[in-house]
């Protein structure tokens, strides 16, 4: 299935229950599913959506989540579920926004344990990945695992590479981690499987609670990373006046 | 011992897991955060509503051995949920029904006598600094106050509304002798074979001992797949019935990941969850199609 700057029917589409309130829309692709996702979030935007408590995007799918229904007939499944069901197969997506116009820049340092193996998979030397890294538009296709960690598309399929055959235990927060299609930021220090490659500057930024909105990488984003220099360590001055 | 003059909640025994919940955090689905709240969400709001609190008044959820608290200002307190034997210092009090706890005086919640999970709700409700609109406490992504431990202390609120007069004896539904938990199929049962999904309707499964807030675990025949591979990760809903490889399914409660990549054969309606909140260990399954 192609898709043109005129847009496109959401043909390769299967809407799947998910209990009486939910319904998980199946894409053929991340692709799809990022430009149906932004569908949904437009026409919320202008009230041509029934109430739904969650949109939730994941690899491949949206799931509506707490689909209002003030009408079920006599307790049997929900009318707003199954016309909202009806309705969207007919969408027309237009094509995704991927440029790096307005999108979120990250100042990173490319200085990963795993710069060398990716360089290596990508077949190119340890000093061009932060260039082929950092010129990529990327776009949050979903978060999970963690608040706040957000799944980034945007690298060419010959840039995908394979998560560590042994996980590492402990990976610190603000790490730059690569695995399958996606490029991710750990927002706090957890065990994780994927390839490291680099460091954001300020990771706490990534997620606070208290600001608006909480998650620096909600879906939908468009993200630029920035290579920055390595910023010497260096004692605080109190501590060398000691 | 002297009484601590205060409006704070002072957390003398915790408990095996004793956390903050409210009404929960519903709506950040999408930034990869859960609903967490109440397990038993009708025990929590009952409990709200003897003291005349708003239904997503924060209270105290127990798990199996109760806790101790000991407030610094005289409170009415309802403990409800799983059955307790309740004490005031030392005097036995109401289970299920408002008592008035003295200032300094020790609350204490006896082990569950049927059940899973205690709520103690105060006239006030508690008040901890929201995270994302909510109190409740996340065990999984660790947002919101964390569990309780000994010497803890927590914000009383300011009781707003009246306790409800002339109200008869308080219907609490107990822990379940088995637990029927109605299925809505889908939206992954077409990875599973026809034999699995007759298995999974007919077949006796038992509570497993590791459940916990993020699911209920089950013991018994595995379900074969119809297909292998991963699935690619996808939303996930309360009450979703995932089957992870060992092919026993797991029942997804308030802290469940919000994105998963095991197929879900079937989702239980939230309306279902009180009860599995409660099933002890053991307790018999029974998956039927809703």
């Amino acid at each position: 299935m192609s898709r043109g700057d005129d847009g496109t029917e959401v043909r390769e589409v299967r809407v799947l229950p998910a209990g009486a309130h939910a319904l998980l829309v199946e894409l053929a692709d991340g692709q799809h599913a990022e430009a149906f996702h932004a569908e949904l979030l437009r026409r919320r935007d202008r009230g041509a959506l029934p109430g739904v408590r969650e949109i939730v995007p994941g690899a491949r799918t949206v799931l509506l989540d707490g689909i209002e229904d003030h009408r079920c007939r006599g307790g049997r499944v929900p009318t707003a579920r199954d016309r909202l069901a009806r309705e969207l197969v007919s969408w027309t997506l237009p094509p995704l926004r991927r440029e790096v116009r307005d999108a979120v820049e990250i100042p990173v340092v490319y200085d990963g344990p795993d710069l060398a193996e990716v360089a290596a998979l990508w077949g190119v030397g340890v000093d061009e990945v932060p260039a082929l890294h950092s010129r990529t538009a990327f776009r949050v296709a979903f978060c999970g695992f963690a608040p706040g960690f957000g799944y980034l598309t945007g690298l060419p399929e010959r840039l995908h590479v394979p998560r560590r055959a042994s996980p590492r235990t402990r990976v610190p927060a603000g790490a730059l981690a690569l695995a399958g299609p996606y490029t991710g930021v750990y927002p706090r220090p957890s065990p994780g499987g994927w390839q490291l490659i680099g460091r954001m500057v300020d990771p706490a930024a990534l997620w606070d609670p208290g600001r608006e909105p909480a998650a620096l990488l909600g879906p939908g984003t468009r993200v630029r990373f920035v290579a920055a220099e390595p910023v010497p360590v260096s004692l605080p001055r109190t501590e060398s006046c000691r | 011992m002297t009484a601590v003059r205060d409006g704070l909640l002072h957390i003398v025994r915790a408990g095996a897991l004793t956390t903050v919940q409210d009404a929960g955090r519903p709506g950040w689905a999408h930034l990869g955060v859960g609903r967490a709240g109440a397990l038993d969400a009708p025990a929590a709001r009952l409990a709200n509503r003897l003291l005349g609190n708003p239904p997503g008044a924060a209270v105290l959820e127990t798990t199996v051995t109760g806790c101790a608290v000991r407030p610094g200002r005289t409170v009415v307190a309802v403990v409800g949920g799983a059955g307790s034997r309740v004490t005031v210092d030392g005097r036995p009090v109401a289970w299920g029904a408002a008592v008035r706890v003295p200032a300094g005086a020790v609350l204490d919640v006896g082990p569950a006598l049927n059940g899973v999970r205690g709520y103690l709700a105060f006239a006030g409700g508690l008040e901890p600094e929201p995270v994302l609109g909510s109190r409740s406490a996340d065990l999984l992504s660790g947002l919101g106050p964390a569990p309780l431990a000994e010497g803890d202390t927590l914000p009383l609120g300011e009781p707003a509304g009246e306790p409800p007069e002339g109200e008869g004896p308080t219907p609490w539904p107990g822990a379940p002798a088995e637990l029927v938990l109605p299925l809505h199929l889908g939206p992954r049962h077409a990875w599973f074979t026809a034999a699995a999904l007759r298995t999974l309707t007919t077949a006796a499964y038992r509570v497993s001992p590791h459940s916990n807030r993020i699911g209920l675990r089950t013991e018994g025949p595995a379900l074969a797949r119809a297909r292998d591979g991963e699935l690619p990760s996808e939303g996930m809903v309360l009450g979703a019935v995932q089957v992870p490889p060992d092919g026993r399914p797991v029942v997804f409660l308030n802290d469940h990941p919000t994105t998963g990549g095991y197929p879900v054969v079937g989702v239980v309606p939230e309306t279902a969850l009180a009860g599995a909140a409660q099933a002890v260990p053991g307790t018999r399954v029974r998956f039927v199609r809703a």
